[in-house]
């Protein structure tokens, strides 16, 4: 157990930046680009999306060893459907407004290749803690990736940040960026400058191992 | 009627096309773009599932989900991926050559969410049969517009000399911002004419 | 999917036993979250609603549905015909008739515009247009519902013989004025009101023709539908008519 609690936070850490879904593994993209025009609707999707791959990945985990190999992924399929209709009536009752926003897209998340990615590559190899911690990662850095492009996107796009203006009276919005093109082309100069960042830090690291037997 | 199914037809191909205008089939789309001749088998292959599903939707909404309309979810996956499943099969026995030709992207299509997002489409805009099968036909053609688009330009891209950084999923993503923005420009193609 | 040759009988019960739990669990779990979630769903539907329809008829303090079935309009309930075949009678203080209030959806610029207008109780003026949902252009094509200007010009608009869309400035009271920029849109508003009303103003003419048959409190609600008279005088024009039922 000690040994397993000791993993938790490290399972889940690389899920936010390491392994980030969004930016590194490149999943998941549909609802990382059509709900993501303003802050508030990718903080909803990625909170209904780490609910459901952390009870999904808890109830596989646990499961893991009555599950036939052979009908697995239809078992998975199942299990994670069960959820996001939770999540999307939870959602219809509590926040009708988002919900109308982004309808069809809620009950997309079960096509979100990262929930069913980490049932088959995690949930289904390992203790329920750990696959919690994965989960919860995978869930958090999804959501990150979601409140990064919804900020920018609504910063430049309608001049405001979760509905509050941040320019003055005189912002003309740059539209195209909460329209889809604007998806896209936000991803796009966001993965360029993480790979910009990344050559940066593996560049230094070579430089100081180089100077380190000095 | 007929000028609804051209509307119908036009903006599932077009204004709203599936992949650039609702990110919908985006995995294949930046996956296995790279090359002409794959991206137009995958649009023709993703253009008959689509198909499938739109009927199998109709067939669900008419049939069985009118008594139990929460349970959509589940029954649009579940029959979705086992009705290609078949289809597959008796391919397979009946057709090898187009199975061959076609087979190996399909259990690719069924996870795609093109496909459950038409299901849902149909559903929510309360197309019947024959809109739906419209439907499915343009959105079909429209992920493959998209696809053999995509792949042109990244087939030119290779040979072109692109920054390093660019190259691979920024240059895609940049590239498909592009390609949205001039299909921006057919809205209002039918618009209070 | 299918087992392999070889394998035994007990296999095969154990995996179909499986995707038996798996249904029954995901089964029991959707149903016990309906149920729960089920009346403030409705509540959160029947509020938004509301809020429209007030908004679009004002004055309206409650509502009454009615649903087409083919042939009459008849009060309907929530689950009974589908939102596109129903309209809503508003009433206001003494139960008096304040009108109706007609969806109405066509292709805008970008996608689909559903919308719910306000018609008076002769079904001769506009009386307020609200649009529910749009995926117009933000800060041009969305001025259809942001553009207060544009809004206000759905109020007292005359119907007949149909609404026009004017550039620059219309005077006539049937004329609505072009947000400048995205015509389009506001062109497809315009057309959908049209084509409403070709629809739903005859029906409704025969409804206050009808002989006060409302189910249920129907005493209550005869004097306040409008005599049949207030109709005679505007029959819908031959070509608007034609164009879809």
């Amino acid at each position: 157990m000690s040994s397993a609690s000791g993993r938790f936070l490290p399972e889940m850490a690389k899920g936010i930046l390491r392994e980030n879904p969004t930016f590194v593994q490149v999943l998941g993209m549909c609802p990382a680009l059509a709900v993501t025009n303003s802050v508030l609707n990718g903080i909803v999707m990625g909170a209904a999306t780490t609910f459901v791959l952390v009870m999904s990945s808890l109830m596989i985990s646990a499961l893991r060893k009555l599950i036939p190999s052979q009908v697995r992924i239809s078992t998975y399929v199942v299990v994670i459907a069960t959820f996001v209709t939770v999540a999307d009536f939870s959602l219809q009752a509590l926040l009708p407004a988002a919900h109308h926003e982004m309808a069809a897209f809620i009950s997309l998340i079960v096509v979100n290749c990262v929930i069913l990615g980490r049932a088959e590559a995690f949930a289904s190899r390992n203790p329920v803690l750990i696959s919690i911690a994965d989960a919860l990662g995978m869930g958090l850095g999804f959501s990150f990736a979601l409140v990064l492009i919804g900020g920018v996107r609504e910063v430049l796009g309608s001049g405001s940040f979760l509905g509050f203006p941040v320019f003055g009276p005189g912002f003309e919005p740059w539209v195209v960026m909460v329209l889809p093109p604007g998806g896209f082309l936000v991803l796009g100069v966001l993965l360029l400058g993480l790979a910009k960042f990344a050559e940066i830090r593996s560049r230094a690291a070579t430089r100081s191992t180089a100077e380190e037997p000095r | 009627m007929s000028a609804t199914l051209l509307t119908i037809f036009f903006s599932a191909l077009l204004i709203n096309n599936f992949t650039l205008s609702y990110f919908l089939g985006l995995c294949p789309f930046f996956g296995v773009s790279g090359r002409l001749q794959t991206a137009f088998r995958l649009g023709v292959a993703n253009t008959f599932v689509l198909i499938i599903t739109s009927l199998a939707t109709w067939a669900l909404n008419t049939y069985v989900l009118v008594h139990a309309p929460y349970l959509s979810l589940i029954a649009y996956i579940l029959v979705i991926a086992s009705t290609v499943q078949f289809v597959e099969m008796v391919i397979k026995k009946t057709m090898p050559a187009l199975f061959r030709a076609l087979g190996i992207y399909l259990p690719l299509i069924t996870t795609n969410c093109a496909i459950l997002a038409l299901a849902l489409f149909q559903t929510s805009r309360g197309y019947g049969l024959v809109e739906g099968l419209v439907f499915a036909v343009a959105s079909g053609l429209g992920l493959m517009l998209a696809l053999v688009l995509m792949a042109g330009i990244r087939e030119e891209a290779e040979l072109s000399n692109v920054p390093r950084l660019l190259r691979g999923t920024a240059m895609s993503f940049l590239i498909a911002g592009i390609l949205s923005l001039a299909f921006m420009g057919f809205a209002g193609l039918f618009g209070g004419s | 999917m299918s087992a392999a040759g070889g394998s035994s009988r007990s296999e095969v019960l154990q995996l179909v036993a499986t995707l038996t739990i798996a249904g029954v669990f995901s089964g029991l779990s959707i149903v016990i979250a309906y149920r729960t979630t089920l009346p403030r769903i409705q509540a959160n539907q029947r509020a938004a609603l509301e809020r429209a329809v007030f908004e679009v008829l004002p004055g309206t303090t409650r509502l009454e549905r009615f649903s087409w079935d083919g042939t009459v309009l008849a009060a309907s309930t929530a689950d009974q015909g589908a939102l596109q075949d129903s309209i809503f009678a508003g009433y206001g203080e003494g139960d008096a008739l304040m009108g109706f209030a007609v969806p109405g959806a066509g292709a805008g610029f970008a996608d689909t515009i559903k919308l719910i207008y306000g018609l008076d109780p002769a079904g001769e003026h506009v009386l307020g247009m609200k649009v529910l949902e749009s995926r117009e252009t933000p800060g041009l094509g969305d001025k259809i519902y942001k553009d207060l200007k544009f809004v206000a010009e759905f109020h007292e608009l005359v119907v007949e013989p149909v609404i026009e869309l004017i550039k620059g400035h219309g005077d006539k009271a049937n004329q609505v004025d072009a947000i400048t920029g995205a015509t389009i849109s506001s062109r497809a508003v315009v057309k959908i009101l049209n084509q409403s009303n070709a629809v739903w103003r005859p029906r409704i003419a025969a409804l206050a023709a009808q002989p006060p048959a409302a189910p249920g409190d129907a005493s209550s609600k005869a004097p306040a539908l409008v005599p049949p008279d207030a109709y005679r005088g505007g029959p819908v024009p031959g070509g608007l008519t034609g164009d879809k039922p």
